[in-house]
Formats: C-alpha cells, structure tokens, sequence
C-alpha cells in the first residue's frame, strides 16, 4: 500500500508545485474528488429550495471539490495551506474565493455566518505535529471550537477523512463533539477495502430530528462493485463431494507429538541412566475433556 | 477576493477581542460579471454587515450603496443589483487587509489572501486533563503526557 501522505512532510511543503500539478492533471484523483465531494453535499441535505448558499471548502487544495460546490449553485469560500496548490485553483479560474489559511489557527470569520461546511480529506493533516509548535489536540481544537461558532444554528459540516487508525477517528471525532457538534460518522461501503469512505456529518446544535445521521452507502450488502459480487456467487455454488469427512482432520495435521515420540524418548533418557516411570497403558494418553 | 467573504472575515489574531471588520488596501481591484440571483442575496442580506460593506465598497471604488437600509428594500430590483454589484463582483486582486486592532497585515496577491498567522499569534488553548483524558484514552499515556504538558 502507498505510503500516506500526511507521512511524508507537512501540507504546504508536500503540495509542491510539482505535487499540486500532478494532483490536478491526474483524471483518476478529479474523478475521485468530485464524487466524494458531491457525496459530501448530499449528506450536507441543505434545504432544497434552489437558494444559493455561501459554503466553506476547507482544504480546498486546487479547488476540485469547489466545483462540484458551483455546479451545485452555491457561493463557496475556500481555504488552504499549500499555496501551490491554491495557485492552480487560479489557473483554473474556480468560482470560489480564496483564502490561504492554516485550519488548525482557527478559521476567521464572524459568528453564525457559514451556511454549511465540507471538506474533502484534510482533517487528518491535523492529527501530525510537523512543527514544534504544533500540538495536534489543541489545533483539532482550535479548528473544531471555530467551525462551531463560524456556523449558522442547525448547518451542517461534512468532512471526508482518512484517520489512520482507530484512535486518530476517536480523537477528531471526540473533539468534534466537545466543541458541541452533535453527529456522527458515515461510513460509504464499509466492507469494501478500497472504496471505504468515511464522512464525518456534524450538526450545529442541540440533536434534533434534522440531525440523524444518515446511513451509509452500501451497509447493507448493497454491492459496491462489479468485480465484489462475482466472486462471492461462486464460492456459495461450491459442491460438497464427501459428506463424511473426518471431523477434526486438521488436528491431525498439527505437529503432535505421539505415543512413539514419548516411547523414544523415555528409553533415550533410561539409557541415560535417569529414573523414569515404566511405560504402561496410560503413557501419552490423552486426558479426558473434563479432567 | 470578493466583498461577501470580507464580510464574513474577521482576525483571529491572539488577544483581539473585536477583529472585524478588516481594513482593505486597495492596490488592484478588478470586476467579473456573476449571474444575478435575487433569493441568495435576500438570504444572506440578514448576515451582512451593511455598515462595512458600504466601508469596504468605497475604500474599492465603488460608492453608490446607501449608508441606510431597511430589509424591506429588498424588493426593489435596482437596490439588490447595486447589492450584488458590490458583495460579488467587486473583487480586491493585489493589496492587503489589516487588523483593526493589532495593525497587522494580510498581503493579497493574486487575489488571495494569505491569512497565516506567526506562531506567536495563535490563540493557545489550555488543554484540560479531561481533553487530555479523552484523547489518549488510557491512564498511563495519560500520565506520560501530564508530565510532557505541564
């Protein structure tokens, strides 16, 4: 498996200029980004009344994931870190405006102004220290404690991560809620290794109706891909030939040492001249279950 | 960078209890046609700081928004494009916002703004053993920290 980013160096060193062309011109990243963004404004379930809305694009990179916000109709402001990266999002003259920001500073905007936020695969970075300085609870916490109050009551944030492990997706998800975010996580194709997704859907706000998380795609046995069902229908057609296998076979493949084994060794350590019991019915008998 | 996103913006600088609204320096402005929407800008008319946007218009050149509004002009069609003129197609390309507190300077080039704070600038939270706590899960990761913390 390719090494993750977030390993190799800091967002705005590893997003090189090298790095932001690469990542824009490559269609199987654009194809990528745009799903997991349009997956994203689905699960932000903003009224459907055809009003624009002013959204934020946090980690906005190049500006993929704003598209699919402008497709959609909606004002969107984007920030991010690698200048290179919101260099291309120029040259592709995107919609959006432009901030070259550090999430875990805190995001600068007044109170309850943001409709609604997404991001697509960038809160992680926020679990690295890349700087001495840097101390990734109290930036998930800075970053977390500003989204809430730059939010509207009720809006929600929808924010595709990667989280490393388990405990990195308990750390951002526990600070989440600690800044008073109510929500949860929705994981997109749970069984596949592949296309797994997760979003973490945040609502503003006490949990109401309006806040349920909604389920994922694919949970229940929804086939994911082509490939995945296939080779599933063959394995259940399988014939079983014979019926009366011996029941524990593999026991006997394991490295047990037998009745013949103890047998040699005890004349071995006899011939030693070592006091050992006689050989009788009950050598290297097995024990009953209950014993 | 658009009017609608200054006047959302505010200084998060360490220490600034009221960082809005940023003051522009105007070097370049330039104006891109956007479509006209009238239900976005009577949405979002209730969030607007009308008082800095008028500020902001003019410091870029653009002095025809009244100083007074009443929510009920947004039905006369001449006052939402002069509305929208102003909130989205005014855009600020080289320049630089400053921190009505601190004085301190956001350079704008290529119409972005570089909004990165100096270490010494960040807000520094303190982390209570209850974050603490919760995020590492186990008590003795917990202690290990404790010492490291404080």
């Amino acid at each position: 498996m390719a090494s993750r980013p977030e390993l190799q160096a800091p967002p705005e060193i590893f997003y090189n200029d090298d790095e932001a062309r690469k990542y824009t011109s490559s269609s199987r990243i654009m194809d990528i980004q745009a799903k997991l963004s349009e997956r994203a404004v689905e699960l932000l379930a903003l009224p459907d009344d055809d009003v624009p809305r002013l959204l934020l694009d946090i980690g906005c990179g190049s500006g993929l994931s704003g598209e699919t916000l402008t497709e959609n109709g909606h004002h969107w402001v984007g920030l991010d870190i690698s200048p290179s990266m919101l260099d291309i999002a120029v040259e592709r003259e995107v919609e959006g405006d432009l901030l070259l920001a550090d999430m875990g500073q805190g995001l600068g905007f007044r109170p309850g102004v943001i409709d609604g936020a997404i991001s697509i695969s960038a809160v992680q970075w926020l679990c690295n220290a890349d700087k001495s300085s840097h101390e990734p609870r109290m930036r998930l916490r800075a970053f977390f404690g500003s989204l809430y109050r730059c939010l509207a009551r009720g809006a929600r944030a929808v924010l595709q991560v990667y989280p490393e492990n388990l405990a990195q997706r308990e750390l951002i998800l526990g600070f989440a809620m600690r800044a008073g975010f109510s929500g949860g996580v929705v994981v997109d194709y749970p069984h596949s290794t592949k296309m797994r997704k997760e979003y973490l859907v945040l609502t503003c706000g006490s949990p109401s109706l309006s806040s349920v998380t909604p389920n994922g795609k694919g949970e229940d046995g929804e086939s994911c891909s082509d490939e995945d069902d296939s080779g599933d229908e063959e394995n259940q057609s399988v014939s079983v030939s014979d019926r009366n296998r011996p029941r524990k076979k593999h026991k006997l493949n394991k490295k047990v040492k037998g009745r013949d084994w103890v047998l040699r060794k005890k004349e071995q350590m006899r011939r030693k001249g070592n006091a050992v019991p006689l050989d009788t019915k009950y050598t290297a008998r097995k024990r009953k279950a209950r014993f | 960078m658009r009017l609608v996103t200054h006047n959302m913006m505010s200084s998060n600088i360490k220490g600034v209890a009221n960082g809005f609204p940023l003051l522009i320096e105007a070097a370049q402005v330039v104006e891109k046609e956007v479509d006209f929407n009238a239900d976005f800008l009577k949405n979002i008319f209730a969030r607007i700081e009308w008082k800095a946007l008028v500020e902001a218009s003019k410091t870029m050149g653009y002095s025809e928004l009244l100083d007074n509004v009443e929510s009920s002009m947004l039905d006369s069609e001449e006052f939402l494009r002069k509305f929208h003129h102003a909130l989205l197609e005014i855009h600020l390309e080289e320049g630089a916002l400053v921190c009505p507190e601190t004085g301190r300077k956001f350079p704008i080039t290529k119409g972005i703004p570089n909004m990165l704070l100096h270490e010494d600038e960040c807000t520094v939270f303190v982390l209570t053993g209850h974050d603490l706590y919760h995020s590492c899960g186990t008590p003795g990761v917990l202690k290990a920290l404790s010492i490291a913390v404080y």
